[in-house]
């Protein structure tokens, strides 16, 4: 276990803990540079991780960071996709342009969602951004000048300078890219007194306002900074899906988006990348595990016989071949995951941090849970 | 103490990695009042949630009427006849007074008792009857304070834990206060466990004390000796003894250390 000797308060402040967590950043990087050598299958899979990934950074600002529990951040994502192809294709913009004016124009609508949230907490700002959501479905669906209603729009691979990203390794690249971008920005963004005050605010508004923290200011930056990089992952994700229909953006992407937060772990931009990790790869890993299972179980019953080995494959891909299994399983594994991680991914990352940087000396009684109690929030 | 109500050996309780209980021992004989003095953080909160259930020990036992009752939950810890009275007048604050009240005999079936228990109530607590029918959040600091207490004994409990009756409340309030608990110990009986930050009144109501310190016990006597002692004088009830010029020019340490 390596302490730090800190002398200064810049110290606390500082993006890397140490240079040994630097390293590891960076070892982290030139291996995710590699990735599309190793993995060239997957690399939409991969992608999608990565824009999730901004999706879940976006949420973390707000409900990990601010507090302000958002049921409707599919909407968002949704108004920088469909604003992002209007200014790429119906206007002829260059995709720069294009990408940070649809980051405006989402930022715009957070904006608009945090003024009146400013008088809600809790449930009630839940609902208010779940109708939000709803009526901008409504609305990409009937502003058939712009978003070609129900019949949906056809989106182009990206041209970045006249160079185009068609590719699949490009597009990696290019999400790569983004989702450092908005780490770094939000990274440094938190550890700012922008940060502290939305830490500040979540934890206790009154004790917030009383240094002099405009409430309403930094709920506001927190909505349209949010909003901001759902536009830019909207963008993404219109290059990725290909095709924009508005049922895309439902609520149950809003709820995927918040269930990414909650399973990666409240409060951390770790807990961000893990829970879209967890969210993108595990439908993945579902899927392939059902092709290759019933091969696997018939060969490990066909030591025992070769009719019962047949009889064993054909029973097992009759039963994962069922519909409705792949959400079922992945349903199963959320429960069981918070059942058993209340603190998300993020949280069993840690313990496996600690108990290396301890090794022979590591106590579970570290993280024994206590009983827990609920109180009312309706005091606030 | 052979004949004791309730007795706690060795008991450690841990906020996750941090230990906040190291080995407790202690025992309250039954109809007494014992006081557990300290400063802040010294444990004082935990061993009475240890002992009411909220929270979990790692080790140790809690004996209560000869049973052990350390990992119990609060609500079964309440039926075998503890209250708690928890720190900062937790009162339910959108039933009204009297429904708080009746909250507290939440565990009880017998509606003739419970009516002359509310009574007897109103008698110890006569502001609470002039409240009965407003919003326990509306009540000042002081009323909520009585109305927890008013509450932990509507359960017509044996013991009754007390976490610091008199946090944020007026002296002459506190003066109140605690008259009020001595004659709940003297008239029925109930025993009580009382954890405060103002040894004085503490150590002038109780009849038996314990001092701890960053989760152990450093000493232990009846109240009326603790209080002659010079350490518990200096470090708890702000005495200073000075030399024949009326200067000190000494720092006293504490005999335990």
């Amino acid at each position: 276990m390596r302490f730090l000797l800190k002398t200064s308060y810049e110290q606390d402040l500082r993006l890397f803990r140490d240079a040994v967590q630097r390293n590891w950043y960076i070892a982290l990087g030139l291996a995710l540079l590699v990735l599309p050598a190793l993995v060239p299958t997957y690399l939409v899979d991969i992608s999608l991780v990565f824009i999730y990934g901004l999706c879940g950074v976006s949420l973390m600002v707000l409900a990990g960071y601010t507090g302000l529990v958002s049921l409707g951040h599919a909407a968002f994502l949704g108004i920088g996709a469909y604003a992002h192809v209007y200014f790429v294709q119906d206007l002829g913009l260059p995709w720069v342009i294009s990408v940070a004016l649809a980051a405006a124009v989402t930022a715009g609508a957070g904006v608009l969602v945090g003024l009146p949230a400013l008088r809600m907490t809790g449930v009630y700002l839940s609902i208010a951004t779940l109708a939000f959501a709803l009526i901008i479905q409504e609305v990409l669906t009937r502003w058939e000048r712009v978003t070609h209603g129900l019949k949906g729009r056809p989106v182009d691979k990206p041209v970045i300078f006249g160079v185009s990203l068609a590719h699949d390794a490009a597009f990696y690249f290019l999400c790569l890219a983004a989702l450092i971008g908005g780490l770094w920005l939000t990274a440094n963004l938190l550890r700012a007194p922008t940060g502290r005050a939305w830490v500040a605010i979540r934890d206790s508004e009154i004790a917030a306002q009383s240094m002099g923290v405009n409430r309403a200011r930094y709920k506001t930056l927190a909505f349209a900074y949010s909003a901001a990089l759902m536009g830019v992952a909207g963008a993404l994700f219109a290059h990725k899906v290909g095709f924009l229909a508005p049922d895309i953006f439902s609520v149950l992407l809003s709820i995927q988006f918040l269930l990414m937060v909650v399973v990666g772990g409240l409060g951390s931009l770790h807990g961000a990348l893990f829970g879209a990790a967890f969210v993108a790869l595990l439908p993945v890993l579902i899927s392939e595990a059902r092709d290759r299972v019933p091969a696997w179980a018939g060969q490990v019953v066909a030591l025992a016989g070769k009719d019962a080995g047949a009889a064993a494959f054909l029973g097992v891909d009759r039963f994962v071949k069922q519909p409705g299994l792949e959400p079922g399983l992945f349903g199963l594994i959320l429960v069981l995951f918070i059942l058993f991680e209340p603190l998300g991914v993020y949280g069993r990352w840690r313990k496996v941090q600690l108990y290396f940087s301890t090794f022979p000396l590591y106590k579970r009684a570290t993280f024994r849970r206590q009983k827990t109690y609920m109180r009312s929030e309706r005091l606030r | 103490m052979a004949d004791a109500l309730l007795t706690v050996s060795n008991l450690e309780t841990y906020y996750g990695p941090i230990m906040a209980i190291r080995g407790v021992s202690f025992s309250v004989p039954a109809g007494a009042i014992v006081t557990i003095l300290g400063a802040n953080g010294a444990g004082k909160t935990t061993i009475l949630k240890t002992i009411c259930g909220v929270m979990d020990p790692l080790k140790g036992t809690v004996t209560f009427e000869r049973r052990e009752i350390q990992g119990l939950d609060p609500d079964a810890v309440t039926r075998l006849g503890i209250s708690h009275v928890p720190e900062g007048r937790e009162v339910f604050p959108f039933l009204s007074a009297a429904e708080n009240l009746r909250m507290g005999a939440y565990t009880r079936r017998d509606a003739a008792g419970v009516a002359r228990d509310l009574e007897m109530v109103y008698d110890y607590f006569p502001v609470l009857r002039s409240r009965a029918d407003q919003r326990a959040g509306q009540l000042s600091g002081g009323e909520q304070q009585m109305l927890t207490i008013a509450r932990a004994l509507m359960a017509r409990p044996t013991m009754m834990l007390l976490d610091e009756p008199s946090l944020g409340l007026a002296p002459r309030l506190v003066k109140e206060i605690f008259e009020i608990i001595v004659r709940i110990n003297r008239d029925r009986g109930v025993t009580i466990l009382l954890v405060e930050q103002n040894a004085n009144m503490a150590l002038h109501v109780a009849d038996y004390g314990y001092v701890l310190e960053i989760g152990r016990i450093v000493m232990e006597d009846t109240c009326a000796r603790l209080l002659d002692k010079e350490d518990i004088k200096e470090f708890y009830l702000g005495m200073k003894s000075s030399s024949v010029r009326g200067t000190r020019r000494w720092k006293r340490k504490k005999t335990w250390r």
